[in-house]
């Protein structure tokens, strides 16, 4: 039997970060689209993508301590001053 | 004052009148910032120095070893941008400009401490780190019908609680595995997927080409995905 579709699912992980980018011409994305329609497996992987993206997205991100910043504020004071 | 060529080569391609060139091109949003800068209104630069704060970290930590270094790279950059703020022109985005002058003061001071791996070598070890995003285990072999099919289907996160995925646990997890990502990809993967950058801006602040950027988040994403996957199994 042959496999579904000419894309295989090895394949389509690597091309996943083109495909969510939105770097792919339309016919690569319609086998793209094409191969998802059809295989539950690579629905599964772009969910698990999808996910980890949103868990990095919710990761805090470095904040300025309150010492840095007093720290710019002087240096902006001295140059309102000075300029 | 020098200008560099292909800020020339722009405004020789666009159809504004010669005469205001500078303002004309001034994003609209960036000439705000710009003039409230420039009559010393302290919120505007108190909020650009938060905003920015995170991603001026991250990048100065490419050319200088420590913290403390940075902080000191990060302070002589806002102290440049003040005073380069009367020569403003907008010739480029006010983010890129400021950005532009920390990756100057950064690499001097890199200099300065003589790093051993400058981050073009660092970006070369990212790009031909060539493990695949999934084990080639997982898939079917080669001459098997179906071959290059998954062997067994990936585990299916939508049917995980979510206050699992959610939890301190899977966050900190997540922050590790990013942790752990050479020096290029964590960079890539922290500045376009934690600190939100667009990979436009990720590629000006990294000096990366657009498809090096893509190769190198692709690499760090599979990572961080694949080790995650590799924690939840366990749980």
């Amino acid at each position: 039997m042959e496999p579904p579709t000419d894309l295989s699912c090895q394949e389509l992980v690597e091309l996943v970060t083109d495909y969510l980018e939105g770097m792919m011409t339309p016919e690569d994305r319609m086998r793209f689209d094409d191969h998802l329609g059809i295989c539950t497996g690579c629905r599964c992987y772009l969910v698990q993508m999808r996910q980890t993206l949103t868990l990095a997205g919710n990761l805090p991100a470095e904040t300025i301590s309150a010492e840095a910043l007093d720290t710019f504020l002087r240096t902006f004071r001295d140059w309102k001053r000075n300029k | 004052m020098s200008h560099r060529a292909d800020d020339q080569s722009l405004t020789g391609s666009t159809a504004m009148p010669a005469t205001s060139i500078g303002e004309h091109m001034l994003h609209p949003e960036d000439a705000e910032l710009v003039a409230a800068l420039r009559r010393g209104d302290e919120e505007t630069f108190r909020m650009l120095v938060t905003q920015y704060h995170a991603a001026m970290l991250r990048v100065a930590l490419m050319y200088v070893s420590s913290r403390e270094v940075a902080a000191e790279v990060i302070q002589q950059t806002w102290l440049g941008v003040l005073q380069g703020l009367a020569r403003f022109e907008g010739r480029s985005s006010l983010k890129s400009w400021i950005f532009r002058i920390l990756v100057n003061i950064a690499k001097t001071h890199g200099a300065r401490e003589a790093r051993s791996v400058p981050f073009s070598s660092l970006v070369e070890a990212g790009l031909h780190d060539d493990e695949p995003a999934v084990e080639p285990e997982r898939f079917i072999g080669e001459g098997q019908p179906y071959a290059g099919h998954w062997v067994s289907k990936p585990r299916d996160w939508d049917t995980l609680p979510e206050e699992r995925l959610l939890s301190g646990e899977i966050r900190d997890h997540v922050a590790r595995a990013i942790e752990s990502l050479p020096p290029a990809q964590r960079q890539v993967i922290t500045l376009r997927d934690v600190e939100g950058c667009t990979s436009a801006e990720v590629c000006v602040l990294l000096g990366l080409t657009e498809g090096n950027q893509r190769v190198l988040l692709h690499r760090a994403r599979s990572r961080v995905r694949h080790a995650l996957d590799v924690y939840l199994g366990e749980g």
